[in-house]
């Protein structure tokens, strides 16, 4: 309890990982929430790879967690846009009223 | 060592309650605001088990970049006011004392993770998670990133940029009826098509169509 070990990171990583899942689920308000979340569950991944790499000595769960970074932004970057856009074609980003690929 | 497990559980009980509040929030301000804390609570994590350099680009890239993105978004299509009644009934300053209460929470994880790391490093005892060298831990991930992962690492940049083009590519929206400078226009004017001389003769002006 008192000794900090890999089982704590882990747990926390999957803990926040959960509710990025459960966040993924429950939304019903709009998509940019959708989006915090998928972040969420990068930053849960980013937390294993990093614990591991400490606890490992392997610097390579480091390096990994750059590059998860850095597809996180460009990812966050792209869906904005397209957040955006839709915005302005069709007026509202609500996740309900977003059914025009229904078919 | 003890003090490395009440930090560890400072944090991460503030990660997690962030994490949930980004989830369940009303106000999508709000939500960006528990974003952020969340970020800076798993950064100070991340300074306190020795990965100091992936702590502060977490802080510099989440926080600086794609927090505040967000932010931008959230404020500029103005979906807060679309969606929650509470905030419509005032006025939009709604979400001030939450984001004081969390920029003061900031503002002490940060005093506690990195004035302890600089200056009572003897207080979060870390030497026995990584016993690896002397060299710092921005130092041995530099020398690995810029030689085994050289390609990858080129890879990555090149991710940011197609991301870059496809967003101002996304968002880019040409407007009508707005008068711009046209350089290559002007370059390529020549006398023929911009001045006309006329023999006029006396008494008769001369008629000019446009």
């Amino acid at each position: 309890m008192i000794e900090i070990g890999l089982g704590h990171y882990l747990t926390l990583g999957a803990i926040i990982f959960t509710i990025g899942i459960v966040g993924i689920f429950l939304n019903r308000k709009n998509i940019i929430v959708i989006l915090m979340s998928i972040e969420l569950i990068l930053l849960a991944v980013n937390i294993n790879l990093v614990s591991f790499s400490i606890y490992l000595n392997d610097l390579t769960g480091q390096v990994f967690t750059l590059f998860i970074l850095t597809v996180a932004a460009a990812e966050a970057a792209i869906g904005l846009a397209i957040i955006v856009v839709y915005y302005r074609n069709s007026g509202t980003i609500r996740v309900e009223e977003i059914d025009k690929l229904k078919g | 060592m003890i003090a490395h497990a009440i930090f560890f559980y400072v944090f991460s009980f503030i990660a997690i309650i962030s994490a949930i509040m980004v989830t369940v929030s009303k106000n999508t301000v709000h939500s960006v605001f528990f974003l952020i804390l969340d970020f800076i609570s798993i950064s100070c994590l991340f300074i306190m088990i020795g990965a100091e350099f992936l702590g502060m680009i977490m802080l510099i890239v989440y926080v600086g970049a794609v927090a505040v993105l967000f932010l931008f978004v959230v404020m500029m299509l103005n979906v807060a006011q679309q969606k929650n009644q509470w905030l419509l009934s005032e006025d939009s300053s709604g979400h001030i004392p939450i984001g004081l209460i969390i920029s003061v929470l900031i503002f002490f994880e940060l005093i506690i993770v990195i004035g302890g790391w600089k200056y009572r490093p003897e207080l979060i005892d870390t030497g026995y998670l990584n016993n690896i060298s002397e060299m710092t831990n921005t130092h041995s991930l530099g020398q690995i990133l810029y030689t085994d992962f050289i390609h990858v690492f080129q890879i990555s940049g090149m991710i940011l940029l197609i991301a870059m083009i496809g967003a101002i590519v996304l968002t880019f929206r040409k407007r009508e009826g707005v008068k711009t400078q046209s350089y290559i226009k002007q370059i390529s004017r020549e006398r023929s098509e911009g001045v006309e001389l006329l023999e006029v003769p006396s008494n008769k002006g001369v008629k000019i169509d446009d």
